[in-house]
């Protein structure tokens, strides 16, 4: 797609296609009705010969030559002015019909219709006035991420290359408008357009399944709006490296991810539950895992995703045998030559001593038919399963694997997580610190209390924008403490459905999990796990200064000038 | 030379010169001024402006607002000759003609703004 003209192309390109017909239109109605006058028609009372002025001229043609035709208005003609009339009405039909031809060639023209979506598309994105998220990509990861933003209540704009990607995002049914343009990422210019220099932009995400095209969004945002945080999925080594150089704020590399996650699963399996509890998609419940077994494993397939997990095992500790169709690459391991999907070298890998088995091949068929043979062999083996494409969950969901791996999934928890709850990843980072009773506690109580369907997870921070009601005691001097803001603004003798996991200060060290008689401050942040509604409800409180004034002393403040004068202590 | 050009120039003047040559004469004496006259200079006028459709530089603008300004005030006029014939019936009374050349003295006024820019530009150009 070539780098669009000035905003108003598209109307001036209409004027310009139009210039021929219109000229044509004019001058044909010109002469037929310069000929009207001068034609001579029957003769008056004293034999002279009427003719029609310019007035009744021009009426006779504007309903002749648009085939209305009144008749012979306002008297009979003669024959001189019928045989003038004849030619007129040849020449001004094939007129209109030029011109009507020329409107509708017009509005079918592919150029122009792609002018207007355009247009469209770019007054769209120019008229946004909220907080919105470029994503360029609308694949698997993108459909999700979209759909997880917009019921998030985030705007996103979406910039896409295949043209019939971009119809499935205008039909699907999202509470917000998502405006989409079919165009190549690659392009900065097409970015710009897309909203990546606008002023509510909170973030870019590359998610197309091309590195390159990544690798130039990551770039692109880098250069042009330093200041927005760019999320970026990159599948090689060397591109991450690349964009770790440009200063990309977050990479996601879903193999690594998984085999990280892997790693944590193996090393401390409550952090890896409470890791997917945290970070699932809105809206879904998480399954109870098995925990991954100790002892030796089998990986099928020695790809990108296969390094990774080699990787992983090898720091765990444990001991792998490598299937794979092509000679052995790696001799640090056991390595079995033939096809994992067969018996004969799952067997010679060792499947019946082997605690789990990986099946992470680039074909889904393959994955499941490994699975299925490995499980036949040995039917307590721990099954962790590669899904390349998220179209095939039906199968995956039918074969009862421990653990699923989906690309796309892992790419889109990952970004809503460092997206809509920046504090979630440092919180995340010292989980992973801290010893597996800590997790397990933790993660017995908080699943206790809110139950396995995936919390809300959200951030408050107490300043004059998002807290205004704190914000403004707090300056007064009054000590807030964390336990009093988590009462209900309805009744305050009961909890609000929600725990504070990390408290965050400019100037002071992060605070994990902080006690109910920790102290606020101005511009404290708050890292909060819970139910939907104890965010609404919180917030109520943090904004609304009388629901504040019940929460912090069971008092209703009374409102308005008259009633504070009026109640002795009314206004404190 | 290029032919555009030519075809441009010539309607802008054209337009000018019709005009003018309707205009001039005593105001309210209408066999001074010839409604044939009136009449070509706003068809020549409405083939100028759409000539000018489609000329994204500022000039190109300017020279399209121009060209509107006359139409508009040629077809006020129109309109004031055929409500004195038709509607009033009165004929071209001293009045009536007196009104209709001084809409199109203002017209006239328009295309000659209109060929200003045409020479400015010409010059401006050097081409």
């Amino acid at each position: 797609m070539q780098p669009l003209p000035r905003h108003h192309s598209v109307f001036f390109l209409i004027m310009r296609r139009m210039r021929a017909p219109l000229i044509l239109l004019i001058a044909i109605m010109a002469i037929a009705v310069l000929g009207l006058t001068l034609a001579p028609g029957l003769p008056d009372e004293q034999g002279n010969p009427v003719r029609l002025s310019f007035f009744h001229a021009l009426y006779f043609m504007s309903y002749t030559a648009t085939t209305i035709g009144f008749g012979e208005v306002p008297y009979e003609f003669s024959n001189q002015q019928r045989l003038w009339v004849i030619a007129c009405i040849y020449m001004s039909v094939a007129g209109w019909a030029y011109l009507l031809a020329s409107v509708f060639a017009l509005l079918s023209d592919r150029n122009l219709r792609e002018a207007i979506n355009t247009q469209r598309f770019l007054s769209a994105v120019r008229s946004l006035r909220e907080p919105f998220f470029l994503i360029c990509g609308y694949g698997e990861t993108g459909r999700l991420i979209c759909g997880a933003l917009d019921r998030l209540g985030y705007r996103v704009v979406v910039v896409e290359i295949d043209s019939g990607r971009v119809g499935d995002a205008e039909l699907q049914n999202y509470a917000a408008d998502v405006p989409a343009l079919a165009a190549d990422a690659h392009n900065p210019e097409i970015l710009q357009f897309a909203g990546l220099t606008h002023r509510h932009c909170a973030g870019v995400l590359a998610l197309t399944n091309d590195d390159s095209a990544n690798l130039a969004v990551a770039i692109a945002a880098r250069l042009l709006a330093p200041s927005v945080p760019s999320l970026c999925r990159g599948e090689t080594r060397e591109t991450t490296a690349n964009m770790a150089s440009f200063g990309t704020r977050h990479i996601i590399n879903p193999f690594e991810k998984f085999s990280e996650y892997l790693a944590l699963a193996l090393h401390s399996p409550a952090a890896w539950q409470l890791l997917i509890w945290l970070t699932g998609l809105p809206g879904t419940t998480v399954e109870r895992h098995r925990d991954p077994p100790r002892g030796p494993w089998i990986l099928c397939g020695h790809g990108r995703f296969g390094r990774y997990v080699v990787e992983a095992l090898d720091r765990e500790s444990m001991p792998v045998t490598i299937i794979d169709l092509a000679a052995a690459s790696d001799h640090e391991h056991a390595w079995v030559v033939g096809d994992g999907t067969g018996a004969k070298a799952l067997r010679e890998a060792g499947v019946e001593q082997a605690a789990g088995i990986i099946a992470g091949t680039s074909s889904d068929v393959d994955n499941l038919s490994i699975a299925v043979t490995a499980r036949q062999l040995n039917p307590e083996l721990f099954v962790i399963l590669r899904q390349n494409q998220f179209s095939n969950h039906a199968l995956f969901d039918a074969f009862e694997s421990d653990v699923n791996m989906v690309p796309s999934e892992i790419i889109s928890h990952e970004c809503l997580a460092v997206l809509t709850t920046p504090l979630l990843v440092p919180f995340l980072e010292e989980m992973k610190r801290r010893d597996e009773d800590w997790c397990k506690r933790l993660l017995e109580r908080l699943t206790g209390r809110f139950g396995w369907k995936v919390p809300a997870v959200w951030s408050e921070r107490i300043n004059m924008s998002s807290a205004p009601a704190l914000y403004r005691r707090l300056m007064r001097g009054t000590s807030v403490t964390l336990g009093d803001l988590l009462q209900a603004p309805h009744n305050r003798h009961e909890w609000l459905q929600c725990e504070a996991m990390l408290l965050h200060r400019d100037d002071d060290n992060d605070l994990m999990l902080p006690a109910l008689k920790t102290s606020l401050r101005a511009g404290d942040e708050l890292l909060l796990v819970g139910h939907a509604e104890a965010r609404a409800d919180l917030r109520l409180t943090l904004g609304n200064e009388y629901a504040l004034n019940y929460v912090l002393s069971g008092e209703e403040l009374a409102r308005g000038w008259l009633w504070q004068k009026l109640r002795p202590g009314g206004r404190k | 030379m290029n032919l555009e050009k030519v075809i441009f120039g010539f309607f802008i003047v054209l337009a000018a010169t019709l005009n003018f040559g309707f205009f001039v004469g005593e105001i309210d004496n209408p066999a001074h001024h010839d409604i044939y006259e009136l009449f070509a200079a706003l068809v020549v006028s409405l083939i100028a402006t759409v000539l000018k459709f489609g000329d994204r530089t500022q000039i190109g603008a300017v020279h399209l607002s121009t060209s509107l300004v006359a139409d508009l005030q040629l077809i006020a006029a129109a309109m004031v000759w055929g409500y004195a014939v038709h509607v009033a019936g009165t004929g071209m009374t001293p009045e009536m003609t007196a009104s209709v050349v001084s809409l199109s003295g203002g017209a006239l006024f328009a295309n000659v703004v209109s060929v200003v820019f045409l020479i400015a530009e010409t010059i401006m150009q050097r081409r």
